[in-house]
């Protein structure tokens, strides 16, 4: 064990590296994922059949293909058609895109879930469609959202241990080789799954508190810094029926 | 002399800084038929729910024919009795709910035949033919085989009445059983409970907005303030001549609406 | 596009794919069985009272769920030596599912009105009884939309068992471009498949959901 550990320390810059991958693909992959949900989303909801058709048809091709298939049509059959991406680049585009047609149906359905009334405040208030969607409509969904944001998420971290096998020294792929150099299984992968989680855990703790703000922006519960604030007896008493 | 049938010592039970009764005494003999009448929120729908076990007390102790129900006195100490204990005495006790809380995945007749075959352990033979009897005593004899949900509230709250007459309870508590329902609905419900009323013995304490009803059925009636009693009296008493200004004004606010 | 795509090669690699099909749909329904039996059993041992059981199976599904299924995969192909990598495959596909299942079936619980509970206990039924008879049968139906929409998911990430070398429609495809370093019929022709067998069941599920709502 005291060898294992060693090893460990020994390869920790190689570790900071492929966390930093793990970490890109993450990234990467949440904001393309993010942005495709917004546009395909939106596109779903639009009156134009010629802007809506396109918009479904896309997500549902996205949703039913599987994402390991996607990424190594990205990766194997790209290529073919003229297009060679990188391995990364690669890897965002695939979570990205898989991962954006899941956020779309959270966008369709919590712009749905904004009260009519709503809609009809703004329209009464002669907004553009722009400006009712950007000042009244998206910051009301935006809160349902974030909860599926999350789980999105963390499905998305767990995808991308796929990068290792289009090449990429992920934390996967870190996790395999201090199996090799400590001839471990139990140690390197109970180290490996540990970080994973750690990692799923502490975007979790992120969007919690993203969570907590938009839903102070828009008049419900309390501000991120109150929650923060852990002070005593300061939590309203459960009031019983009788 | 007997035991009466229910009788409360010294309970009180609050809900967080809320104390909903506060050292109630009272005793129901039996064959009784007692209405508590009052405000909401007075603690009406509190003392059925504690006789059912659906709450728990937060001291004094609750007897059903002298026996010790949900908690009993050991020296000085107050020991909760274990669920096993509990049920042989709420064996003796039936429950009709304001939202009648039929079990929506059975039948009528399979709601009304399951305690008794599974806690009576009667025969499915002799269940089944009793609940027909109920059923048609309350007059859904052909409606054995419908599905709960395609019942009106009236009907179905005559089939929670008959549900609960299967398990032959000594006592029925009765929890405003017509204040979920639609106003044309309450008087086929209430006169399934009169004739109940008539045919049998079962004590009967019943929590109701209903006067008339109240009037017709019960000797006594009991009127409830911030968990006290206020007033007791027979029904006669009570609706004509009461004698505390709370109840004057509660039942010319009643029967004003 | 002659040169890109040949029908002579889709023709040769379907019957490969086609058999892995039968591997897919197998691990579908193994590991849903498995989740959905797991699911519910750890979603009722996590109403007990003892906390000592609910603190570590509530860590426990927190981390299988936060964890990649593919490194699970590998982690365990890795350390039972003994079982086949198909069983060990179905086994974490379903440990995995069943830590969402759980939480399916938790909220159908709780979506059971008080009020069935507060009748079975007025009507003295035992506690067994009243879960068996009053509660699962409410609760199940309204989980069944829930269930279905993961056993799609499921379906749709079997081909992570390439990693551990069980021959389902993906690794048959990948196994047939790896020989012919030609990619392109084969992962097009999964794609299609997993998109035909996945898009009508999940407007399957879509309809239970509203009939059952």
């Amino acid at each position: 064990m005291s060898d294992d550990l060693q090893i460990l320390l020994d390869s920790l810059p190689r570790l900071g590296d492929a966390v930093l991958v793990t970490l890109q693909l993450t990234v990467g992959g949440a904001a393309l994922a993010f942005v495709v949900a917004v546009l395909l989303g939106l596109g779903s909801r639009t009156g134009s059949l010629l802007v809506r058709g396109p918009s479904r048809v896309v997500v549902e091709l996205l949703r039913g293909t599987s994402l390991v298939v996607q990424l190594f049509w990205l990766f194997y059959v790209l290529p073919v058609f003229g297009f060679r991406l990188e391995s990364l680049v690669c890897g965002i585009l695939a979570l990205g895109l898989n991962f954006g047609a899941y956020g779309a149906e959270v966008v369709r359905g919590s712009l749905a879930a904004v009260p009519t009334g709503q809609w009809e405040a703004a329209v009464a208030l002669d907004l553009s469609p722009v400006h009712r969607m950007r000042r009244v409509v998206f910051p009301q969904a935006w809160p349902l959202m974030i909860p599926m944001f999350t789980n999105l998420l963390i499905q998305l971290v767990k995808g991308s241990a796929l990068a290792t096998y289009i090449l990429l020294h992920d934390l996967n792929y870190f996790i395999e080789q201090l199996r090799r150099g400590t001839q471990d299984t139990v140690f390197s992968y109970g180290v490996g799954l540990v970080l994973y989680f750690l990692l799923a855990y502490a975007l979790t703790l992120l969007m919690n508190a993203l969570e907590v703000r938009a839903k102070h922006r828009v008049g419900a519960g309390p501000s991120l810094r109150q929650v923060l604030s852990v002070v005593p007896g300061r939590r309203p008493v459960r009031a019983g029926a009788a | 002399m007997a035991p009466p049938a229910i009788e409360l010592r010294g309970v009180v039970k609050r809900f967080g800084a809320n104390t909903v009764l506060d050292g109630l005494d009272f005793s129901v003999a039996k064959g009784d038929r007692v209405t508590l009448i009052g405000p909401s929120g007075s603690g009406k729908t509190t003392i059925l729910r504690l006789l059912m076990t659906l709450e728990e007390s937060d001291a004094g102790l609750i007897l059903v024919d002298g026996d010790p129900y949900t908690h009993e006195m050991k020296g000085r100490r107050r020991v909760a009795l274990s669920e096993r204990r509990r049920s042989l005495v709420r064996k003796r006790v039936g429950m009709v709910f304001q939202q009648f809380n039929l079990f929506p995945n059975m039948t009528v007749l399979e709601n009304i035949v399951e305690a008794p075959v599974h806690v009576l352990g009667i025969s499915k033979e002799q269940a089944v033919h009793r609940a027909k009897e109920l059923l048609d005593q309350v007059g859904l004899g052909d409606k054995a085989d419908a599905r709960c949900t395609q019942l009106s509230g009236g009907q179905q709250q005559r089939v929670a009445i008959a549900r609960a007459l299967a398990m032959d309870p000594e006592i029925l508590l009765l929890d405003e059983v017509t204040s979920a329902l639609d106003p044309e609905l309450v008087a086929d419900v209430l006169g399934v409970l009169r004739e109940v009323a008539e045919t049998t013995d079962i004590t009967m304490l019943i929590v109701t907005h209903e006067m008339q009803f109240a009037r017709d059925v019960s000797n006594r009636v009991l009127m409830f303030d911030h968990g006290r009693i206020v007033e007791e009296a027979d029904p006669e008493t009570m609706f004509s001549a009461p004698r505390e200004e709370r109840t004057q004004e509660f039942l010319k606010a009643v029967l004003a609406g | 596009m002659s040169d890109v795509w040949s029908w002579q090669r889709a023709a040769d690699v379907l019957p490969f794919i086609l058999e892995g099909f039968k591997v897919t749909l197998l691990a579908t329904f193994v590991g849903t069985a498995i989740a959905a039996v797991l699911g519910l059993v750890v979603a009722l041992a996590r109403r007990s009272s003892n906390r000592w059981l609910t603190v570590p199976l509530g860590v426990a599904v927190e981390f299988v769920r936060s964890t990649p299924l593919l490194v699970q995969l590998v982690f365990a192909y890795l350390l039972l030596t003994d079982l086949s990598a198909m069983t060990i495959g179905f086994v974490v596909l379903g440990v995995h599912y069943a830590t969402y299942m759980s939480e399916v079936y938790r909220a159908g619980i709780d979506a059971v009105p008080r009020g069935q509970w507060e009748a079975a206990k007025a009507l003295n039924l035992p506690r067994a009884r009243t879960w068996r008879a009053v509660v699962l049968p409410q609760a199940v139906r309204k989980t069944l939309p829930g269930l279905g929409n993961y056993a799609i998911s499921m379906f749709k990430e079997t081909p992570f068992l390439f990693a551990i070398g069980v021959v389902e429609m993906f690794t048959a495809a990948e196994q047939y471009g790896s020989r012919t370093f030609v990619y392109t019929e084969a992962l097009t022709l999964v794609g299609i498949l997993f998109l035909v067998a996945s898009y009508p069941t999940s407007l399957l599920v879509r309809r239970l959901e509203t009939r059952l709502a």
